[in-house]
C-alpha cells in the first residue's frame, strides 16, 4: 500500500491559533448575566433573610407544631382511603390525557411527515402541524387550578372536576414532550420504513415506538407522579382526595395531621419512582 | 421495474445550492430484471445515485422515469404507493435496537400489509416460517428471536438485507451490502441477493467497494467518478486499466476489500441506559 497517500510527511496547512467559538460563547454568557440581573432585583431575591435569628425562631416555632405526626388508627384509615382516591383521580386524569395527547402527537410530529422525506415539508402539512401545536400550547398554558374552578361550576364539587382539569392540561404537556422525544430520537429506522412505502402508523409502530419506548414510558410515569401532586392542589378547590384533607387540617392548624399527609405523599412519589425505574429496565 | 435516467443530476440534501451537484447529469437505462453493480471511489456519488433512484432525493436537473412513470410528477399519495414497489437498503442497517429480529425482518413486508394486519403481526409475528427462510439464506436462522442490539455489526447488516427477500418490491437498491462482512459471508450474501433477484425478475442496483466481487457476480458494471459516468459495460469487458483509471488517486480502495475492522468481530456491547432529560 502506498503510505504517502495516507499519511502526509508534513502538515499541509498551519494549525489554527484560536478557538472560533470562544468569542460567541463569551458574548452570550455575558448577555445572559446582564438579562438575569434585573430579574433577580425584580423578584427581591434575598435568600439570606431566611437565616436571620428572628426568622429562624419563627420557623422553628412553626415547624414544632408539626411533630409528632398524627397516627391515630381512624385518621390513618381515612388517609389511606383519601390517598386511594387521589391516585384514582390522577390515574383517570392521565388516561384521559393520553387518549387526547397520542393522536395529537402523531399528527403534529414532523418525523412522520411524508412530504419531508424529499426535502422541505409541503405547505398544507406544515400549517396543519402548526395549528395542532398551538392547540397544545393553549391546553397547557391555562393552569389546572383555573380549569378546575371552571369545571367545578359545571359539574359541581367532587373528583370529576379534578379529573377533567388534569386531563386537559396534561394532554397539552404530554403532546408537546412526546413530539419532542420522537423528533430527538434516532430517525434512521423510521425514515427507511417510510422511504420503502409503509404508511405513517406502520412506521410509528415498527420504527418510532421500539426506538423511543423507554423515554416515552419514563416521561409518562413522571407525569403521573406530577398528576398526583396536581390532584392534591386541586383538592383545595373541592375536588376531594388528600388535597381536601390537607386544606381542612391546615385551616384547623393541626400540623401533626399535615405531616402525616405529607409522609403519605412522599411514599406515593417514591412508589412512582420505583415503578418508573422498573419499567425502564424492562423496556430498555 | 424499468429505470430510465435522462441527464439526471442530484444534490446532496445538506449541500449548499451553489455547490456542484454530487451527481452530474447522468443518462442511463436499466431494463426490468437486470442486475447492475455501481463501483467507484469514495465521494463518487454512488449513494446519491441510489437515493435519487429511490425517490428520496428530488432531481436538481434532468428526469427520472420508473416503469415509464415520472415519480415527481405524481401526487404525494401515489408517490408513496410507488415507494412501496421499491426497496432501499441503506448502508447503516435501519433496525431499532430493542426490536426482535423476527419483527425487524417482517417489517420488510409492511407496504403489502394493511394497518390491522401489521398491528396483529406486532403482537404475534404473522409469518415466522417466512422470516426463518429469509434469514436462512444469510445463515442467520438461529437468531430469529434475538434482539437486534445483541447482534454484531455484520449480523445486523445481513438482517437488513434479508428484509429484501420479504418485501413486495420490484426494484432493490442496496447500498454497500458487504461493508461489515468477512469474505465468506460476503460471497454468500451477494450470491443470495443476485440469485433471488434473478429468480424473481427483480431489478437490482447495488453499490460496492469490493470490485472483484462485483465483477464476479454482476453481469453489468457501472463506474462512477466525481459524480460522472466513467463506464457502463458488461463485467467481462471491464479491464484492469479501466479500473485503475477509475480509482486513480484512490488506489488504497482498489486493493481488495478493507480487512474487517474491530467493529465487525467485536462482542455486542450491553444496551446503553436510556437517558432521561429534565423537562
Amino acid at each position: 500500500m502506498n503510505t504517502s497517500v495516507l499519511r502526509p510527511a508534513a502538515p499541509r496547512s498551519p494549525a489554527p491559533t484560536r478557538d472560533p467559538a470562544w468569542l460567541a460563547r463569551v458574548f452570550w454568557t455575558g448577555a445572559a448575566l446582564v438579562l438575569l440581573w434585573p430579574l433577580a432585583v425584580a423578584t427581591e431575591f434575598r435568600p439570606w433573610t431566611l437565616l436571620e435569628a428572628q426568622n429562624l425562631k419563627v420557623t422553628r416555632q412553626f415547624l414544632s407544631g408539626f411533630w409528632p405526626p398524627a397516627i391515630e388508627p381512624e385518621f390513618v384509615g381515612m388517609l389511606a382511603r383519601e390517598a386511594w382516591r387521589t391516585v384514582a383521580i390522577a390515574t383517570a386524569g392521565m388516561t384521559l390525557a393520553l387518549l387526547l395527547a397520542i393522536p395529537m402527537t402523531l399528527m403534529a410530529t414532523s418525523v412522520l411527515s411524508v412530504s419531508a422525506l424529499s426535502g422541505r415539508m409541503a405547505r398544507l402539512p406544515f400549517w396543519g402541524r402548526q395549528v395542532l401545536r398551538w392547540t397544545l400550547i393553549v391546553l397547557r398554558s391555562v393552569p389546572e387550578l383555573v380549569w378546575a374552578l371552571v369545571f367545578v361550576r359545571v359539574v359541581g364539587l367532587g373528583p370529576t372536576a379534578g379529573v377533567l382539569a388534569i386531563a386537559l392540561t396534561y394532554a397539552g404537556m404530554l403532546g408537546k414532550v412526546y413530539g419532542e422525544i420522537l423528533e430527538s430520537g434516532e430517525p434512521h429506522a423510521t425514515q427507511t420504513l417510510l422511504r420503502n412505502g409503509s404508511s405513517r402508523l406502520q412506521a410509528f409502530f415498527y420504527g418510532l415506538m421500539p426506538q423511543n419506548a423507554a423515554e416515552l414510558t419514563s416521561y409518562t410515569v413522571y407525569r403521573w407522579e406530577c398528576a398526583i401532586r396536581s390532584s392534591v392542589v386541586l383538592g383545595f378547590v373541592g375536588a376531594g382526595g388528600l388535597g381536601q384533607q390537607m386544606d381542612n387540617s391546615m385551616k384547623m392548624f393541626k400540623g401533626d395531621e399535615v405531616l402525616s399527609i405529607l409522609i403519605v405523599f412522599v411514599a406515593l412519589v417514591a412508589l412512582a419512582d420505583r415503578v418508573s425505574a422498573g419499567l425502564r429496565k424492562a423496556l430498555g | 421495474m424499468k429505470l430510465d435516467l435522462q441527464g439526471l443530476a442530484a444534490r446532496h440534501p445538506a449541500a449548499r445550492a451553489s455547490a456542484a451537484p454530487a451527481l452530474q447529469p447522468l443518462t442511463l437505462q436499466v431494463a426490468a430484471g437486470e442486475q447492475v453493480a455501481v463501483i467507484g471511489p469514495s465521494g463518487a456519488g454512488k449513494t446519491t445515485l441510489l437515493h435519487a433512484l429511490a425517490c428520496a432525493l428530488p432531481p436538481a436537473a434532468g428526469a427520472l422515469q420508473l416503469d415509464g412513470q415520472s415519480p415527481w410528477a405524481l401526487p404525494r399519495r401515489r408517490l408513496q404507493r410507488l415507494r412501496g414497489r421499491l426497496f432501499l437498503a441503506p448502508q447503516v442497517p435501519p433496525l431499532p435496537p430493542r426490536q426482535r429480529v423476527v419483527t425487524a425482518v417482517l417489517a420488510g413486508r409492511l407496504p403489502a400489509l394493511g394497518l390491522w394486519a401489521s398491528l396483529r403481526s406486532l403482537v404475534y409475528p404473522h409469518d415466522i416460517a417466512g422470516a426463518h427462510r429469509a434469514l436462512e439464506q444469510f445463515d442467520l436462522a438461529d437468531k430469529l428471536f434475538e434482539r437486534v442490539d445483541r447482534l454484531s455489526g455484520g449480523e445486523r447488516q445481513r438482517v437488513g438485507l434479508s428484509r429484501a427477500l420479504l418485501s413486495p418490491a420490484q426494484l432493490w437498491l442496496v447500498d454497500e451490502p458487504l461493508s461489515a462482512l468477512d469474505p465468506t459471508r460476503a460471497r454468500q450474501a451477494l450470491e443470495t441477493l443476485v440469485g433471488e433477484a434473478r429468480d424473481r425478475g427483480v431489478t437490482l442496483v447495488a453499490t460496492l467497494h469490493q470490485v472483484e466481487m462485483a465483477l464476479r457476480h454482476f453481469p453489468r458494471v457501472i463506474g462512477l467518478r466525481d459524480g460522472a459516468l466513467a463506464f457502463d459495460l458488461p463485467a467481462a469487458q471491464v479491464t484492469r486499466e479501466r479500473l485503475e483509471r477509475l480509482y486513480a488517486q484512490h488506489e488504497h480502495e482498489l486493493v481488495g476489500a478493507a480487512p474487517a475492522g474491530p467493529a465487525a468481530t467485536a462482542l455486542p456491547e450491553p444496551a446503553a441506559p436510556a437517558v432521561m432529560h429534565c423537562r
